[in-house]
């Protein structure tokens, strides 16, 4: 499968999660919630920044349990929750989040 | 008749690199790679076999697999060269046969 | 043992693998962080080569494989408090703590102090350890 961004085509898999971490760029962030019809705003990319920052430094994407926590810690509690953060991202914030941070579906996701 | 050994094991999870040791003709050369650099460190219960056996053989260890591992090219045994895969491909060509110590 | 939402099991994992040169020590580590989301107790151990899976500085680059090592150091993050290094494996390889990467957790019940998660350990001391589980994993 691929995604069309601009006249690019990028590499994913079945479910659309990016091929190639490198590939990523916001453009396709934006794209992919286009399809999913959703527009990213302000606090959603406050959660896919603060994923890509945790994948480059632990090299993996975070269990929800994980990032919700995280978030707290960093945005503060009324963000670090997850009623805020399926809010934000309905189809769970780990996959749709991770998807759209161009990283792999989080370890332990089926 | 010149032979490159190569052992891709650790000497403490498989006996792959004894017998080598025990079997190549001196005059032998030895490249330790993958898991195999570990014999290729300092202070380890092996070392001091390394040691001994340098006089028989030259050793060469896998740079890349070194680093990998976090294990510091300073702190490998003196008179070990470390070799890329490029070094690898040089040994294999300049050697006429190549054993590997699987 | 019960946490009031089920029993809590001692899960411990056994790594004595190094990593890069066979699959055991990256597959460990993702079932370590499957395992991490049931609330169970767990432990990890390295011992024997295992060992190596912890050491610093690990640059896998030029051998083309990601780097899992970084990884260990979001252990806290997923409440895994408990990581047993066999001092006799270090010792046999010539390694010492400072080869190793420091593992904390921050502790929520204390304004998120950061505290140690890595413990050396004598031979003795881990065989006890691992006689109170109820479950073993070997890596």
């Amino acid at each position: 499968m691929s995604l069309e961004v601009n006249g690019q085509s990028f590499e994913t898999d079945e479910e659309g999660y990016l091929a190639n971490l490198n590939d990523w760029r916001p453009e396709l962030a934006d794209a992919m919630a286009e399809a999913d019809g959703a527009e990213l705003g302000e606090n959603h990319w406050e959660v896919i920044n603060f994923l890509r920052s945790y994948y480059e430094e632990y090299q993996i994407a975070p269990a929800v349990r994980v990032l919700t926590k995280a978030i707290g810690k960093k945005l503060g509690k009324d963000k670090g929750n997850s009623k805020y953060l399926y809010e934000l991202f309905p189809y769970g914030p780990a996959k749709q989040a991770c998807k759209y941070a161009g990283l792999p579906k989080p370890t332990g996701c089926v | 008749m010149s032979v490159l050994h190569t052992v891709n094991k650790s000497p403490f999870e498989r006996n792959a690199l004894e017998s080598c040791l025990r079997l190549a003709k001196a005059g032998s050369s030895i490249l330790l790679f993958e898991d195999g650099v570990i014999a290729a460190m300092q202070n380890t219960k092996f070392s001091e076999r390394i040691a001994q056996a340098m006089h028989d053989f030259s050793f060469y260890v896998m740079g890349p697999d070194v680093k990998a591992r976090g294990l510091g090219e300073d702190k490998l045994i003196n008179g070990i060269q470390v070799v890329d895969y490029n070094g690898f491909v040089d040994l294999a060509t300049e050697h006429d046969a190549v054993q590997s110590w699987l | 043992m019960e946490n009031g939402e089920g029993v809590v099991k001692r899960f411990c994992y056994i790594n004595r693998k190094a990593p890069y040169g066979t699959i055991y020590a990256l597959e460990s580590l993702e079932v370590v962080l499957i395992a991490a989301a049931f609330d169970q107790d767990i432990s990890l151990v390295f011992v024997d080569d295992g060992v190596y899976q912890l050491t610093k500085g690990q640059d896998t680059e030029s051998i083309g494989m990601k780097n899992f090592s970084k990884t260990y150091t979001a252990l806290g993050d997923y409440d895994i408090k408990k990581v047993y290094v066999e001092k006799e494996s270090l010792e046999e390889r010539g390694l010492t703590a400072d080869d190793l990467q420091a593992l904390k957790y921050e502790d929520e019940d204390d304004d998120w102090a950061e505290k140690d998660s890595l413990f050396l350990v004598g031979r003795s001391e881990l065989t006890e350890i691992i006689n109170e589980q109820d479950v073993i994993l070997s890596f």
